[in-house]
């Protein structure tokens, strides 16, 4: 299914029956989600035993092993604190937002049929930004807010792009939703930059959460987010047919017997909330929605079929990576994960840009 | 040629327009069109640009508001749900998406959308009915190309494959060959036209070419100004006075050693004669 036919055109008819059998199978997901499975693994065992200490790898097997029920492996006390309580939340909590983040990305993308478009589009990163500068201008020093406004920040934004935009636009078109995501977005980071300009003392934080991180990431992060991040996924996966046949055009799609508006209303909550769900805990992580979606479509197939599942395993090892080398390329400092996905993923993005199947136009 | 309509509804196909008005912010695209197309019959709609053609089609594939009543098989298509109305209609719109990177095979199978559940995937039988397809057209070789690297001629036959696949009784189809050169033209029309008859198929399509259209079409409809000006069969529709009219400018119709009909444009001032 990936690879590329180059345009021979076969002269021979196919004779009957023989192989239109697997001709006529429809686009799977299995090889190319084998392949970023694996990586995934590799990806989570690597960002585990890597750190200022070091930890081998059969022993962070046996940590992982002593925490299957009824399995009793003998650890110490220090390597179960390293790798369970230090590490491995960080790295869930990395493959969980970045999941999230792609999975959003490739469904804002067919809902809107816009190449561009990701889970920040409507509103919901400045949103959160609003909400997470509220709360550390409000109380310096106490974070325990900070997810639960930054979440409730980026859904208000939202909710005021779908009611601005769904009130002025036109009946069939996702354009004016857009455009009223990016004046609702001028409007919250406008407010969010005056506060922030206000109280200057606090700038360092409300730019080390903007730019987002996942150090002192605890497993009370990884369960404040992940229903958030398993009911969309799972709604978005749903629909992944669904979003192939918005490939078609919104009259195409409605005389097949869908209802488009539906459809893409029912995919954007399902995106929006997980991704406020992600940053709330993260921060504004930005172009992994839109990297790793054009990836997967560059690389394998741009059926949802295959973008979707490979692009929330490959979110996944994207962004534990990018924190892998976020925290230790300038250790015992940290840069900022948002600096990480851009240098790491900008240029790879531009080198898979320059590829045969970019230039026939598959974005 | 179609005479008497049998009102069965076991037999597919019947299109009945009642007193149909489409009305757009500024203008009234359809006043009062009514019309009863036959089963298996194939119905031409005709006119000059801006005369009704695809906002009837529209019209009668749901596809914008109308008043009055549209039934298929007695049955009034605006009490169906989405899904049932896709399996009874069919619809190619002029310029049909063709999302690049899809292959053949996916494209088709997307014409079985309306037999599937929300959450469903095709089956065997459904991947079955659309490689059948496939071979019908002469498509099967191209199965698993992209959609990219097909010639408009193969995107015509696809899209015809993927409407077929709905199994509808009822083919709608604007303008289906207006991308095609005059050779192809022929070939997709006279593939709808095989099909037509295979499958028992109702077919209403806008044409552009009238003299086609008078090969192809068993009545004609000559819309203007968002009505119904003349109907009936080919010979009965195409007459020179009426189409100098509605077309607004002088045509010659001619016909054929075989009896067609032929309908020839005429420049309105002589070679050589500039104003």
């Amino acid at each position: 299914m990936s690879v590329v036919s180059t345009g021979a055109t076969g002269s021979t008819e196919r004779p009957t029956g023989t192989s239109l059998e697997s001709a006529t199978a429809p686009v799977s997901a299995s090889i190319p989600l084998l392949v970023t499975s694996i990586g995934l693994v590799a990806v989570v065992l690597i960002s585990t035993a890597i750190g200022p200490a070091d930890v081998p790898i059969g022993t962070v097997f046996e940590v992982l092993l002593s925490h299957v029920p009824f399995v009793h492996v003998h650890t110490s006390v220090f390597s179960q604190a390293i790798v369970w309580d230090v590490r491995l939340p960080r790295v869930v909590l990395g493959g969980l937002v970045g999941s999230m983040l792609a999975a959003g990305g490739a469904s804002y993308q067919g809902v809107f049929r816009n190449p561009l478009a990701d889970p920040y589009l409507l509103g919901v990163a400045a949103g959160a930004g609003l909400g997470a500068t509220i709360t550390i201008v409000a109380n310096a020093g106490s974070t325990a807010l900070l997810p639960m406004a930054a979440f409730i920040g980026g859904i208000a934004a939202v909710t005021l792009t779908y009611f601005v935009g769904a009130k002025f636009g036109g009946r069939s078109s996702g354009t004016s939703v857009v455009l009223a995501g990016v004046a609702v977005a001028a409007i919250f980071t406008a407010a969010q930059t005056f506060l922030q300009q206000q109280h200057a003392q606090d700038l360092q934080s409300v730019y080390s959460w903007i730019l987002g991180s996942l150090s002192g990431a605890t497993w009370s992060d990884v369960w404040l987010i992940l229903p958030y991040v398993v009911l969309s996924t799972a709604v978005l996966l749903a629909h992944r047919r669904l979003l192939d046949v918005l490939r078609l055009g919104e009259e195409e799609a409605t005389s097949l017997g869908i209802h488009p508006q539906r459809v893409r209303l029912v995919v954007v909550i399902a995106a929006t909330l997980g991704t406020a769900a992600a940053v709330s805990v993260s921060g504004l992580i930005g172009f992994v929605g839109i990297i790793v979606p054009h990836l997967v479509r560059l690389t394998t197939n741009a059926s949802y079929r295959v973008v979707l599942p490979v692009s929330i395993v490959g979110g996944a090892a994207f962004l534990i990576l990018a924190d892998l080398v976020a925290h230790t390329v300038a250790a015992p400092a940290e840069v900022p994960l948002g600096v990480i996905t851009a240098m790491v993923g900008g240029p790879f993005f531009i080198f898979v840009l320059r590829s045969r199947r970019a230039q026939r136009g598959v974005l | 040629m179609v005479s008497a309509v049998t009102l069965e509804p076991s037999n597919g196909g019947i299109v009945e327009l009642r007193h149909i008005v489409v009305k757009y912010a500024v203008a009234v695209a359809l006043r009062d069109v009514t019309h009863d197309v036959a089963r298996g019959e194939w119905l031409g709609l005709i006119g000059a640009n801006g005369a009704g053609k695809t906002t009837l089609l529209k019209a009668v594939a749901r596809l914008i508001d109308y008043e009055g009543q549209i039934s298929v098989d007695a049955r009034e298509t605006s009490e169906l749900t989405r899904r049932e109305f896709a399996r009874l209609v069919a619809y190619v719109p002029q310029k049909p998406e063709f999302p690049p990177e899809m292959r053949a095979i996916d494209y088709v199978a997307l014409g079985r959308v309306p037999h599937l559940g929300y959450f469903g995937a095709e089956g065997p039988h459904d991947r079955l009915r659309c490689g059948e397809l496939l071979e019908r057209l002469g498509l099967a070789v191209m199965a698993e190309r992209h959609l990219a690297t097909l010639s408009g001629g193969e995107l015509q036959r696809l899209v015809l494959a993927r409407a077929l696949a709905q199994e509808a009784p009822v083919l709608l189809l604007d303008e289906p060959t207006s991308a095609l050169d005059l050779g192809r033209r022929v070939e997709a029309l006279e593939l709808v036209d095989e099909l037509r008859l295979e499958r028992e198929l109702t077919v209403i399509s806008a044409m552009h070419d009238l003299s086609l259209a008078a090969q192809f079409a068993d009545r004609l409809a000559l819309l203007a100004a968002g009505a119904i000006v003349a109907v009936g069969t080919p010979a009965e529709v195409l007459v020179e006075d009426v189409l100098d009219l509605h077309f607004g400018t002088k045509v010659r119709i001619l016909r054929t050693d075989d009896g067609e009909l032929v309908v020839v444009p005429r420049r309105t001032n002589p070679k050589g004669h500039h104003a």
